[in-house]
């Protein structure tokens, strides 16, 4: 009840929660601007969607054509990255891999921002004992590395890309729990919350019209970098043999394929290689972009 | 207020008690608890502006959460027109709800700065359903000018506006309802003094043309002076004393009203007046005073004083004080 205390509180939380739209979307996008790293990693990231969106239109070859006469050709006017053991164009690969590699880390973020924060928000939300049971729940899958979580995982479900998703997507699922809740605890306490609550609104209608569009600043940070991180395991997955399977043009896959060949013919393992180490870094420095425009002391 | 006695009680609050447990440093400790109200009592007459004041930690402001039931209070009853709300299930409470609102003390935090004014008074209007929808755009523009503000607003976002103009908003959002009983908790304390006046002004008029009740809570006493017709002083998660306005101002009976009605500053030097200069802090609400609340910090306190607590005595018409030697210090 101390005065300044509170006001000076909510300050503090008003700016690092709240960003309504229109004038505070503008000051944003020109904190984003400015931030050159963070325009490099978003036209990066649009790189690869264009890409993937429009694979068959740029790929030279068909991707999966063996043609064993022109297996491990250097990379020429013919095939720019050149081909594989198997004759195949590196290029038109890793144009076609960029759908696999971006569709397992959106889906694998989708999958697990769902769950991550459902929990997050009702364990945030209701307190007390509901919280300390998802909260703990979540610590348990903290506790492992993602990654071994993710191989406990596969060895259960068994390989393939649609496992891995649900495997990368469930080691996030505590990462946007932690996040979303943190950000409710801190939502929930504000006026506007008694306010609503006052006017007889039930749970729900507070719960996702008055506290989630609130708290999207984190949850939009996390998922960005959470990406970089999805790309990368699912890739590292299928590299160890758990996620896509040969034939497919899958990076991780490739780069296992090229594995063999490093000191022969290292074009095939290096193209995939920089796909991914790219694509990630444009990921990471996006989200760190974003994060600092959405943090209130950039601001002038 | 002589004709108080005829007056219909709108609330009634019985020895309500609100405790909140604090952690302690081992498990074997005992649980400890803030007693941020301990069993106080009072009534508010229908139409009538009730202002709850006292320092900071008193428990003004949770006395009114715990009739709104925004925490559920420990023990005690509350009488709304005579139910006791306490008892009430949701169902019930939701409807209920309608008529009991709330304006609150920061303009910046009252408000999702996600929802246009629109969406904000619409939302009122649904969750209560007062309104039929088609007419709820004329009731909107009807409650914008009741509070103030021009028809432009509806399409703005809470960021737009200044900090008088977003308590006007909060109190269009209360009036949506249609209420009788609004809790305004410190609901002009983060304004500048002259918006103060507008807001207080604002109040006063809405209550008339709409018949309202006020819960007046407040830490500044020229406020409370502006708008209650009577005033309950609060210390330490009790009541002190209660008494219509001008008895309390003129007259206090209660050492601690003395001290807090002596700290209001008077605008005129010439004027001498005896200051009380209460020693100490206000003491941990986690292990209150023995006795009288008060007597730890009271300048004329005795041994009965620490070791009996004083009851809320009814001393003169209306006017109950928690004192021992009440009587003696008026003289």
């Amino acid at each position: 009840m101390s005065l300044e205390a509170k006001t000076e509180q909510q300050i503090v939380i008003k700016q690092s929660i709240s960003h309504p739209k229109e004038s505070k979307l503008k000051d944003f996008l020109s904190i984003l601007m400015l931030n050159k790293a963070a325009m490099v990693g978003g036209i990066i990231i649009l790189f690869y969607i264009f890409i993937a969106l429009f694979a068959p239109l740029l790929a030279p070859f068909d991707p999966y054509e063996i043609k064993l006469e022109n297996k491990l050709l250097p990379p020429s006017a013919d095939h720019w990255m050149g081909t594989d053991d198997k004759g195949r164009d590196i290029l038109s690969r890793i144009l076609y891999g960029s759908r696999l590699s971006m569709g397992v880390g959106f889906a694998a973020v989708s999958f697990g921002s769902f769950f991550g924060i459902i929990f997050g928000l009702v364990a945030g939300y209701y307190g007390k004992w509901v919280d300390s049971i998802i909260m703990r729940a979540m610590d348990v899958m903290l506790a492992f590395p993602g990654i071994l979580l993710a191989l406990a995982i596969i060895s259960a479900l068994g390989p393939g890309l649609m496992n891995v998703t649900i495997a990368v997507g469930a080691f996030s699922v505590p990462l946007f729990a932690r996040i979303v809740r943190g950000s409710t605890l801190e939502v929930k306490r504000l006026e506007y919350i008694d306010a609503i609550r006052s006017l007889g609104a039930n749970d729900m209608t507070i719960i996702f019209k008055h506290i989630f569009p609130n708290i999207l600043s984190p949850i939009i940070v996390q998922g960005t970098l959470r990406l970089a991180t999805a790309i990368l395991s699912a890739a590292g997955l299928s590299f160890l043999g758990l996620g896509a399977q040969p034939p497919s043009p899958e990076w991780g896959t490739m780069l296992s394929n090229g594995r063999d060949f490093l000191f022969s013919a290292p074009y095939i393992a290096l193209f995939p290689g920089l796909a991914i180490s790219i694509l990630v870094l444009g990921f990471n420095i996006f989200g760190d972009g974003l994060r600092d425009a959405f943090d209130p002391r950039m601001k002038k | 207020m002589e004709a108080t006695k005829e007056k219909k009680v709108l609330l009634k609050v019985e020895h309500l008690k609100q405790y909140f447990p604090v952690k302690t440093d081992s498990f074997f400790k005992p649980k400890a608890f803030v007693k941020a109200v301990d069993d106080i009592s009072f009534q508010l007459f229908e139409g009538e502006t009730l202002s709850i004041v006292g320092e900071s930690g008193c428990g003004k402001s949770t006395t009114g959460r715990a009739i709104l039931r925004l925490d559920e209070p420990t023990d005690g009853k509350v009488y709304y027109s005579g139910q006791d709300i306490l008892h009430f299930n949701k169902k019930e409470m939701r409807k209920l709800r309608g008529e009991l609102q709330v304006i609150f003390q920061d303009p910046f935090a009252s408000l999702n700065p996600r929802q246009t004014v629109k969406q904000i008074l619409n939302e009122a209007m649904a969750i209560q359903e007062v309104v039929a929808k088609p007419k709820r755009m004329d009731r909107m523009l009807e409650l914008l000018d009741y509070v103030g503000l021009p028809p432009e607003a509806l399409d703005r976002y809470p960021h737009e506006f200044s900090g008088g103009q977003r308590q006007r908003i909060g109190i269009a959002r209360a009036l949506a309802v249609n209420p009788k009983l609004i809790i305004c908790d410190e609901a002009v304390s983060a304004l500048d003094v002259s918006i103060q006046a507008q807001i207080l002004n604002l109040l006063k008029k809405l209550q008339r043309q709409f018949g309202l009740t006020f819960l007046f809570i407040s830490h500044d006493l020229s406020v409370v002076r502006h708008i209650s017709d009577r005033v309950m002083v609060m210390y330490l998660g009790k009541v002190v004393e209660i008494a219509d306005k001008k008895d309390l101002f003129d007259s206090p009976l209660h050492p601690y009203t003395k001290a807090l009605l002596s700290s209001i500053p008077v605008p005129n030097p010439a004027i001498q007046r005896e200051r009380v200069i209460l020693k100490g802090d206000v003491p941990s609400p986690i292990d209150p005073p023995s006795g009288c609340r008060f007597h730890t910090r009271c300048p004329f306190a005795t041994e009965k004083c620490k070791l009996e607590e004083p009851a809320l005595r009814e001393l003169g018409t209306n006017h109950f004080v928690s004192c021992h030697f009440a009587e003696k210090l008026a003289q």
